[in-house]
């Protein structure tokens, strides 16, 4: 039976389980640092000594850990490419930016749990010799920053935090950074620009790949708030039996947030790939299925900038058998197994792990419409095809939800889509062109009626 | 018109700054400071913030016209802020956000933020608010909403005094 696996989610939501401190260490809090930073050199077969930081270094990058933020990048990875050589300080940002539609389940840790995020901050800090970290939350969650600003003062107060933290001579100062409504923060180098003070202008990479020159030119690592969680559980469990859980290359466990059309939304951790998109959807540990009397229409499986799913839409899936040969599987886009790789090679992605799921009461060209006006609205403007081809689309969109579509709009809205993807200077061009061409691609018949049945009824009335 | 800044909330600011080894850093925060205090960032709050961060008046203008929190008029006593988003419209925002502008005489099809005529609400359409399993969902001034039926919405209306 497929289960919830609560790792990050363990305390909360239980009776009696509160953000302070105190309720923290009664639980175990910040056990996993104190082992982290007792960690003594090790004694390598080579002669060479391995040091307390390279081992959790070492110890991520076994557990095989990606990034929880979108991309799904090796957090190990990301971490060996930090220039430690440069001589200028190394920076750690928490991305707590949360602003993906469909999205929300930092705001569970953040505001229920801060002492678990500070402590997977700390001891990711610890292993990268950064000195001064940021916590960038969106600014729309005024109560999150408060309580973090709370935890952290408590955190000080016991030394886990601020000046020789716990004896060891190690120091770290965290601070709380506020943004102020733009969803571009959210991207690590339009982030890092609004943390030095400018607006969120994405960098152009490369050069300004963060590990190399992030905040202040310098080094920076950009994690997200979940993964900076799960760096504490691999301390605590260690890197390979943390790999165990969920999937080879899908490894740990992955708090996917539900929306949408189904009985019971609500966020729900599981081990990666153990639990398929069907499962999350219909099984009553998860969704419990769609609104009576409902049908299935359509799922966008990771954030509203991923490629959405139609109902019955099958993938052929390339599958290893015991031999080490491999062979093709035709499978229902219900039953992918809900991780990273599958949900890629079904043309798609699992992004943020936000599924929103849509019934056959909906009007995909609303659908559409509605997540055309947000990217309009969140283009930072700096790329004119990302600026103009947001809004066109938008446009586009709201004239087609307005009475006045036309049946070549369909191929209109993909033409501009693929004029902006691949040829701006952040990812936001692909998450802006992505909805558009899936939409419009897998529900054609349903965009081309629209226009059709709107000209045929303009015409007849009349020039407008 | 002379603006001042309570000594309080100067030592405030003046903490902020620690925070960063580059003062123009603190710029958000102040901004945020300054708008919590007045009630909206004015031509006078963005050159006293220059003139503290070491700044021209244009490097933090340029940011109150592009972070969407920031204000440069007042806006009403409550800011209720509905979220616009995909999860929430599937869940019945746009009916709330139309059940707000109703109770205050506002265009539900204006764009933008609106002001009732007494000044007490302003009312706005936003973007995902990162609660979508547990639409339609509010911000009023600093507190959240979840589920927020008209009834709750005007329980949350008759709370604001
Ligand atoms: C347009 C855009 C918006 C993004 N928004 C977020 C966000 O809100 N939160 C987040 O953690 N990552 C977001 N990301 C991904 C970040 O750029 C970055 O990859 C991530 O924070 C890295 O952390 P991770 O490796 O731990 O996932 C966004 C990326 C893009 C292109
Ligand atoms: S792609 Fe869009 S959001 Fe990204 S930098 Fe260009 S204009 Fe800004
Ligand atoms: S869509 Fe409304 S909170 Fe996300």
């Amino acid at each position: 039976m497929p289960e919830q696996y609560r790792l990050i989610l363990k305390n909360i939501d239980q009776p009696g389980y509160t953000p302070d401190l105190e309720c923290y260490l009664r639980h175990g809090g910040y056990e996993s640092l104190k082992k982290a930073i007792a960690l003594q050199p090790k004694d390598l077969p080579d002669g060479k000594k391995q040091s307390a930081q390279e081992q959790i270094r070492d110890d991520v990058k076994a557990s095989g850990l990606r990034g929880r933020g979108g991309a799904g990048f090796s957090a190990g990875m990301k971490w060996s490419f930090v220039d430690r050589k440069s001589g200028k300080p190394i920076y750690l940002i928490c991305n707590a930016d949360e602003s993906e539609p469909g999205t929300f389940k930092d705001r569970q840790i953040i505001h229920k749990d801060p002492h678990q995020l500070i402590e997977g901050m700390i001891i990711s800090c610890f292993a990268n010799d950064v000195k001064l970290a940021y916590l960038y939350i969106r600014g729309e969650f005024p109560a999150g920053a408060k309580l973090l600003n709370q935890a952290l003062a408590e955190a000080r107060a016991k030394n886990f935090l601020g000046k020789n933290i716990l004896g060891t001579g190690y120091d770290l100062e965290i601070y709380v950074h506020r943004g102020a409504g733009a969803y571009i923060c959210g991207e690590e180098t339009g982030l890092i620009e609004s943390l030095e003070g400018k607006r969120a202008y994405p960098r152009i990479k490369p050069p300004y790949f963060p590990a190399i020159l992030g905040l202040y030119m310098s080094p920076t690592i950009v994690n997200n708030v979940e993964t900076l969680c799960h760096v504490k559980h691999i301390i605590d469990m260690g890197g390979a039996a943390y790999s165990k859980l969920g999937t080879p290359n899908n490894t740990g466990t992955r708090i996917v947030s539900l929306s949408g059309q189904v009985k019971k939304p609500g966020y729900y951790e599981i081990e990666v790939g153990k639990v398929t998109i069907g499962e999350l959807i219909y099984h009553s540990n998860f969704g419990g299925g769609l609104l009576d009397g409902r049908k299935l229409k359509a799922v966008i499986p990771g954030g509203s900038s991923a490629k959405v799913f139609k109902a019955g839409e099958k993938f052929k899936l390339k599958k290893k058998n015991a031999d080490g040969t491999m062979t093709e599987v035709e499978t229902d886009m219900l039953d992918l197994p809900y991780d990273f790789d599958s949900l890629q090679a079904a043309g798609s992605m699992s992004g943020s792990s936000a599924i929103i799921v849509m019934d056959d009461s909906v009007d995909v060209v609303e659908v559409l419409a509605n997540l055309g006006e947000f990217y309009a609205h969140e283009s930072c403007g700096q790329c004119t095809p990302c600026r103009e081809g947001s809004l066109w689309m938008s446009k586009a969109l709201h004239r087609m939800t307005h009475g006045h579509g036309r049946k070549q709009d369909a191929d209109y809205l993909v033409n501009i889509a693929q004029n902006i993807q691949g040829r701006t200077i952040c990812a936001f061009g692909e998450a802006c062109s992505w909805p558009v061409l899936s939409f419009v691609k897998k529900f054609k018949d349903e965009f081309e009626a629209k226009g059709a049945a709107d000209e045929a009824r303009n015409a007849g009335a009349g020039p407008k | 018109m002379s603006f001042t800044v309570p000594a309080a909330l100067e030592a405030e600011l003046n903490e902020l700054v620690t925070h960063y080894p580059e003062k123009r850093s603190a710029s958000l925060m102040f901004l945020h400071a300054i708008q919590e205090h007045f009630g909206y960032i004015s031509k006078e709050a963005t050159e006293w913030i220059a003139d503290k961060l070491e700044l021209q008046p244009i490097n933090v203008y340029e940011l109150v016209t592009f972070y969407p929190m920031f204000r440069q008029e007042p806006a009403g006593k409550y800011q209720i802020k509905v979220c616009r988003t995909l999860s929430c419209a599937l869940a019945g925002s746009g009916k709330l956000h139309k059940h707000f502008c109703e109770k205050f005489a506002l265009d539900p099809k204006a764009h933008g933020v609106q002001t009732s005529k007494d000044g007490k609400f302003s009312v706005e359409f936003v973007e995902c608010l990162a609660s979508c399993g547990t639409g339609p969902v509010m911000m009023c001034n600093e507190d959240f909403y979840e589920a927020v039926s008209h009834g709750k919405a005007d329980e949350i209306v008759g709370k604001c005094k």
